[in-house]
């Protein structure tokens, strides 16, 4: 088998326009509609979900249960998986779920530097930046310098920095630190706190 | 196969462009693209490994240039030509025709299966992990080396792991193994292991950042042992 037989010889077709963008996909979803694969409705549906129900307030919610009940923390790091079916959270890419903890001596980061996986059911879909040559490329080389250039995150040289490259099926989140000043809140409060950026592992959590 | 898309390590991208408040949909064509993924799964047009490889035959000045959604709206139509679902003269057409006239309504169908089916998918998931007698070849604490073969077709294996020596630090259990089912010719569950590279390792010890590694989930088929990494 040579390269010529496998990889079809692709040819340059873009840049495109939004409007020549957005022609087209209409052509494709016409032609799926026609031939009774798809509904307008499905993308409804699809697109309202991600946007209203599926998102890092999710994440968040776990999290926040993880800082204040010490044996779902240790089921979550057991298994994610099992211990956010336990919040009735779950579901497509994130079938096989790793949460990985944060501590004064370790700080982790996530990426995905052949597409873009990333674990939806506790962090919606990623945004434009996860999903682009410029982080994927770079934060498996460089990643205490992009955190500090890119995100204004420093992270102390003390501190191990752990890359987690989704390469599998497997979906990780980071647990991060709770912050100090925090120790009056509420499960609901400290939820308010957890951002996305702080469980993909480009920023802190703050108070 | 070695395409653009296999970006790890790459230099020169750039910085990060993040966007303040960023919406889930930036236009209403990215929401059919997105669910695209579900649909043409469900009508059989593709598994997830196929439809990772349908985006990195993109060329790669289009890969590089496009918005991500329109990898998605890439890879549905490949699938959907090779299976002759659609014809590719046609879908020009209807293209220039929805150009010249973008307010026309697409056509009315309603499908409660196919509805239904959306919800499930979310909250059930498509797992890939698989059933296998096959015994792990490595346990957790084993020095594994990542072979250096180039698989021409679609692959997981990062160019920036091959060669490379590790640890085993987690096994995972047998899943779909995606340079089969990627390439069309079945599930053939494998061992996935996550292995520890050093940034030493990685990228020699004058370049590396201090304390740090990456953490990889390798398909076991990429691994042979090893005598050990550079610490």
């Amino acid at each position: 088998m040579t390269s010529s037989e496998v990889t079809p010889s692709p040819t340059v077709t873009l840049p495109r326009s939004e409007a020549e963008i957005a022609a087209r996909m209409k052509a494709l979803e016409a032609l799926m509609i026609d031939k009774g694969i798809m509904t307008t409705e499905a993308v409804d549906r699809l697109a309202e979900i991600y946007e209203n129900e599926v998102g890092p307030q999710l994440g968040a919610s776990v999290v926040a249960k993880a800082w204040t009940d010490p044996e779902f923390k240790a089921r979550l790091l057991a298994n994610a998986t099992q211990a956010c079916a336990e919040l009735d959270i779950g579901g497509l890419q994130g079938e096989d779920m790793v949460a990985v903890e944060n501590t004064d001596t370790v700080h982790n980061v996530v990426t995905c530097t052949l597409c873009s996986c990333y674990p939806w059911p506790v962090l919606g879909l990623p945004p434009n930046w996860y999903k682009e040559p410029a982080y994927r490329s770079r934060i498996v080389r460089e990643p205490r310098a992009m955190l500090r250039e890119d995100f204004g995150y420093d992270v102390p040289d003390s501190v191990e920095i752990r890359v987690w490259d989704s390469s599998a099926e497997l979906r990780y989140m980071v647990l991060p630190q709770r912050p100090a000043g925090t120790e009056s809140m509420s499960e609901a409060e400290l939820a308010e706190l957890v951002t996305r950026d702080a469980m993909i592992g480009v920023a802190p959590v703050r108070a | 196969m070695n395409g653009v898309h296999d970006l790890g390590g790459t230099d020169g991208l750039g910085p990060v462009a993040v966007e303040k408040d960023e919406p889930v949909w930036h236009s209403e064509w990215e929401k059919a693209a997105f669910a695209l993924f579900a649909t043409n799964f469900r009508a059989g047009l593709f598994n997830v490994d196929m439809f990772r490889y349908g985006i990195e035959q993109m060329h790669p000045a289009d890969y590089l240039l496009s918005p991500y959604y329109e990898h998605w709206m890439h890879t549905a139509e490949h699938y959907a030509v090779k299976a002759g679902v659609i014809d590719p003269a046609e879908l020009d057409e209807k293209t220039q025709y929805y150009l010249d006239h973008p307010d026309e309504p697409l056509p009315d169908r309603t499908d409660p299966e196919l509805l239904a089916f959306v919800d499930a998918a979310v909250k059930g998931g498509a797992p890939a992990r698989r059933d296998s007698d096959a015994e792990p070849a490595f346990r957790v604490g084993d020095q594994v080396t990542v072979t250096v073969d180039s698989p021409l077709e679609h692959t997981r294996k990062a160019r920036y792991i091959r060669g490379r020596s590790g640890v085993v630090e987690h096994a995972h259990g047998t899943f779909i193994y995606p340079d089969s089912a990627g390439n069309g010719r079945g599930e053939d569950p494998k061992h996935v292991y996550t292995v520890k590279f050093t940034n030493a390792e990685l990228w020699g010890d004058e370049h590396a950042e201090p304390n740090g590694a990456v953490y990889f989930d390798v398909w076991e088929p990429y691994l042979v042992p090893s005598e050990g990494a550079k610490a």
